[in-house]
């Protein structure tokens, strides 16, 4: 025996040449008697000894008060596959002995079908066995007994096409079994037969169709809640696939079906959409499970019972969404359709990676996403800017991140005093209201879509602080996110000397927002752009831009003159290069042109003109300093001698001015005593 | 005046010419220096709002080369007048210079200079002034060499493309710190020591406003002017001088007008200081 469990399934064609010590005697002894019934009769007859009872048909014994009929068609058995080991092969407590013989032991088919034997054991049929479940199958109850045939013989109680039928005898409507077990589905066998499996099989004799076994195995039958089961969550998939190859390709458009076995627990599996038994050639655009879940959902009442959360799902905000082609359990996975509440199963929420695997990664990496995973109450998910049930695309207007209502969606935390705001520590403030009034939120609200939104710079899932090298809006990357709009600029701006590779200073260089800010972003040609610009390059070019306000361009521009030149009118804008440079705007070749953009007709000795001069440097400027001081000399001595004339003056004026009041009131009173002498007369 | 009773007779000292030229050499001196001051001092609030009122920088910049063009209007008539004067009085150029009533510095002002002075420190009586004083000389000359420097320079700003066909672009930094130092420096002396020697002594306070009628009185030039008085006296030719004083409506016109130039004056001068010591970058 010990020599037998070690044979495979495929092993009993060649059983001839491996002979059990017991049986050896009998098979010599068989052979000749077989061969010789054959040459003596039409139908040889192996183990016509025991045909000799067995083969009446009126061969009957009684048990448990009935009559049972031991008949064996001996025409049969010698076409079976296990003719050639005659009766006693399988009822060995026979061999010998004396008849009429007592009830035979039960054939043990493991004693050759070890792996088969095994299997069935562990599977829930051998458990109910076990259990000493009267409704359990045996290996008989499938496969018959006297009359087994090869598998591929179509003539087989287990040919393909007689699967369905075999395991119908228990599943289908109205057996013991399926009034009297807990098998979570029903009208296995019709709804079976109906499906595209079935139909293939059974009415197009497709015998590759899958059976039954195909998808639950021949022996190892176990429940899908068993991890082991071929119908597991976690196995399904590559139960499916052993057939349907390479159906994760056609299926990415919706989801991500490389992902089916690596993350089964996430996403929909198989039967989720395509229900078992049920599998159609049809399209599972609405899904029937979504009127499964719309029989609960569609009530506005519907709560959850642990927060009282709002249930209800309102079908037309649903069908008219992004998602109105996608059924609920794609969305909401894990769902059971066999249960009456499907999502009682349900352990995780929706995770849209499932479908938006790429975004997902990008949501993950991004400051969004990271501080998700540090369980943030702050962060937000997928769901606080695209929305649940209403979900659009980003080009619907209608949609939260149409460009339009961007800076609004985001503003929902990053206006001033909102939750991202108030934790942010860096220098942007306002950012909102600044950008509402900046140059892009100008021409967003006159509806130009194509303006720069938040996202535009930040990216809608790579969000990262400016600080990350990574992100969009980092130093080294801020030329590029403009650049995907402003392209010529970018194009100057990398070949002027404030870009790294030509400046090959260490220093921090300035990017786009360091003039143009990050979020009130003004027009060029706006006046306080133009009067603020000379700050802004002063805030690098400290003592140069002083001593653009001692002249004459600077002191005008100070009194809010915007058409003087200002610091880029003359250096070029983004295209500034070192005055050295032959290629800058001010170098000899260049220069006069430059000032002739304002001076028609200036000359080179025109721009000798000093736009930066101080009359404090005795060294660089040394004639504008002894002018300054000579000047200041001439003023100095001439106040100096003016005001100490009048000073000596001013002691003798007052002396003056007492005496000739002393003359008047002299002369008054002589006239007004000659009047008084003159009265009397008069 | 009472009315009916004959208007007093008075001095004349200055043409009718002469007191309109006066009077719009104040208008475009005060505008030049408010305009220009705003930007030579552009760094004070003062600044922004003079500018701001005058309508922006640009305005002020054309309001102030109007003016300088009024200036130089008033420079040019005053030497087509010289001129006249020369024809009609002199033989000769060397006779206006030389003349009594010449505005050239004489050894006469030297030594009037020395016993000024020393009236001043009370080693001596007053000196007997002739018609025109050594500091109304100098005054005079000063305004022949600030719109010498100051109109030159300012032409040069004004005209920077043409002229840097013939001078070096950095001789625009060198113009412009002349131009406006040399200002600075006529402001600030105007506004206060002219303000001083012709208008504010003590002994003619609050005003003197011979300048805009051109007449004073008889007292006044004998107590002032000895020796003009007694040279006119001499000659027989007082009496040809005399007219009659403007009525009081005129006079008050006059002095509405002249206290509103000293205000500004004043107040350019305060501006000046606080520009110049306290926020002088």
């Amino acid at each position: 025996m010990a020599e037998t469990r070690t044979m495979g399934k495929k092993d009993w064609k060649g059983l001839g040449g491996i002979v059990v010590p017991l049986l050896a005697t009998v098979f010599l002894l068989l052979i000749p008697e077989s061969l010789g019934h054959a040459a003596a009769s039409e139908t040889p007859q192996p183990g016509s000894e025991c045909l000799a009872c067995h083969g009446d048909k009126s061969t009957t014994t009684t048990r448990g008060g009935k009559t049972v009929s031991l008949y064996v068609d001996g025409k049969r058995f010698a076409a079976s596959v296990h003719a050639t080991f005659g009766c006693t092969g399988c009822h060995a407590d026979l061999e010998g002995k004396d008849f009429p013989h007592e009830k035979p032991a039960p054939v043990k088919c493991g004693t050759c079908h070890a792996t088969e034997q095994e299997q069935h054991a562990r599977s829930l049929h051998g458990k109910a066995i076990a259990r000493g479940d009267t409704l359990a199958p045996h290996c008989v109850n499938c496969h018959g007994n006297h009359d087994i045939l090869p598998v591929k013989d179509p003539r087989s109680a287990v040919a393909p096409l007689k699967v369905p039928f075999v395991c119908g005898q228990c599943h289908r409507e109205g057996t013991a079994v399926s009034r009297n077990r807990p098998i979570p589905q029903d009208n296995i066998l019709e709804n079976y037969s109906e499906s595209i499996h079935g139909e293939a099989l059974l009415k197009k004799g497709l015998s590759v169709a899958p059976t039954c076994a195909t998808c639950h195995t021949a022996h190892l039958i176990l429940p899908h809640t068993d991890p082991a089961s071929s119908i597991n969550r976690r196995n399904i998939a590559a139960t499916c696939t052993k057939c349907h190859s390479q159906i994760e390709v056609v299926h990415r458009k919706t989801i991500r079906g490389e992902l089916w076995e690596k993350q089964a627990n996430v996403l929909p599996a198989c039967p989720d959409c395509h229900q078992p038994h049920k599998i159609r050639n049809v399209f599972y655009e609405q899904g029937m499970a979504n009127a499964d879940c719309m029989r609960c959902h569609a009530d506005e009442k519907l709560r959850r019972g642990r927060d009282g959360k709002s249930m209800y799902v309102d079908s037309n905000e649903v069908s008219h969404s992004r998602h109105s082609k996608v059924a609920c359990s794609q969305c909401h996975s894990e769902v059971n359709a066999s249960r009456v509440r499907a999502c009682e199963t349900i352990t995780h929420g929706v995770d849209c990676t499932s479908c938006h695997d790429e975004v997902g990664k990008l949501y993950v990496a991004s400051i969004h996403g990271q501080l998700n995973g540090k369980n943030d109450p702050n962060a937000p998910t997928c769901k606080e800017c695209h929305g649940t049930h209403g979900v659009l695309g980003r080009l619907d207007p209608q949609s939260r991140t149409f460009a339009t209502n961007v800076p609004e969606l985001c503003g929902r935390c990053h206006r001033e005093g909102q939750r991202a705001a108030v934790r942010y520590t860096g220098r942007q403030h306002e950012i909102i209201s600044n950008y509402t009034e900046s140059i892009h939120g100008t021409l967003l609200k006159n509806g130009l879509t194509v303006t720069a939104t938040c996202t535009s710079c930040h990216t809608a899932h790579s969000v990262l602080p400016r600080t990350d090298p990574k992100s969009s809006v980092s130093a080294a990357n801020v030329p590029t996110t403009c650049g995907r709009c402003h392209h010529g600029i970018e194009e100057q701006f990398e070949n002027s000397i404030h870009a790294k590779p030509v400046n090959g200073s260490t220093k921090a260089l300035p990017v786009c927002n360091d003039c143009h800010t990050a979020h009130a972003i003004r027009r060029t040609d706006e006046d306080n752009f133009r009067l603020d610009v000379m700050t802004t390059c002063g805030r690098c070019h400290a003592e140069i831009a002083k001593s653009y306000f001692e002249t004459y361009h600077g002191k005008v521009s100070r009194l809010g003159y915007t058409k003087a030149a200002k610091c880029y009118d003359c250096h070029g804008a983004h295209d500034i290069l070192a005055v050295a440079d032959p290629r800058s705007h001010l170098s000899r070749a260049n220069v006069a042109a430059t000032c002739q953009k304002c001076h028609a007709g200036a000359t080179r000795r025109f721009a000798g003109y000093l736009t930066h001069a101080t009359h404090h440097d005795p060294r660089k400027y040394p004639f504008l300093f002894y002018t300054f001081w000579g000047m200041t000399a001439l003023l100095l001595g001439t106040f100096v001698i003016g005001g100490l004339h009048t000073l000596l003056w001013l002691p003798r004026a007052f002396q003056m001015r007492r005496e000739l009041r002393a003359a008047e009131a002299e002369a008054a009173a002589a006239i007004e005593a000659a009047a008084s002498k003159e009265s009397p007369d008069a | 005046m009472p009315k009916g009773e004959v208007a007093e007779r008075q001095f004349v000292r200055f043409t009718r010419l002469q007191r309109i030229l006066h009077i719009c050499m104040i208008v475009s001196f005060i505008t030049l220096a408010l305009t220009g001051l705003t930007l030579k001092f552009s760094y004070t609030r003062w600044a922004a709002v003079l500018s701001h009122l005058l309508g922006g920088f640009e305005n002020a910049g054309y309001i102030h080369r109007t003016a300088a063009v009024v200036m130089f209007g008033v420079f040019i008539t005053h030497l087509v007048d010289l001129y006249r004067l020369k024809k009609r009085e002199h033989s000769s150029w060397w006779s206006l210079v030389m003349g009594p009533g010449s505005m050239v510095p004489n050894r006469q002002d030297l030594s009037e200079l020395v016993a000024t002075l020393k009236w001043f420190v009370g080693w001596g009586n007053r000196p007997a002034y002739g018609r025109w004083t050594y500091w109304e000389k100098f005054d005079y000359f000063a305004v022949f060499w600030g719109i010498a420097v100051i109109g030159s320079t300012g032409l040069t700003l004004w005209f920077p493309v043409f002229f840097t066909r013939f001078i070096p672009g950095s001789f625009l930094n060198v113009a412009t710190i002349i131009h406006s130092d040399e200002a600075l420096l006529a402001t600030g002396f105007i506004f206060t020591v002219h303000f001083f020697n012709t208008h504010l002594r003590p002994e003619k306070f609050p005003m003197d406003i011979t300048v805009f009628t051109g007449r004073m009185p008889l007292e006044e030039l004998k107590r002032d002017k000895p020796r003009e008085y007694e040279a006119l006296v001499a000659a027989g030719k007082l009496e040809e001088k005399m007219e009659e004083a403007y009525p009081a409506i005129v006079t008050r016109t006059i002095r509405a007008f002249a206290w509103v130039a000293l205000a500004v004056g004043f107040s350019i001068v305060l501006w000046i200081v606080y520009a110049v010591l306290f926020a002088y970058r």
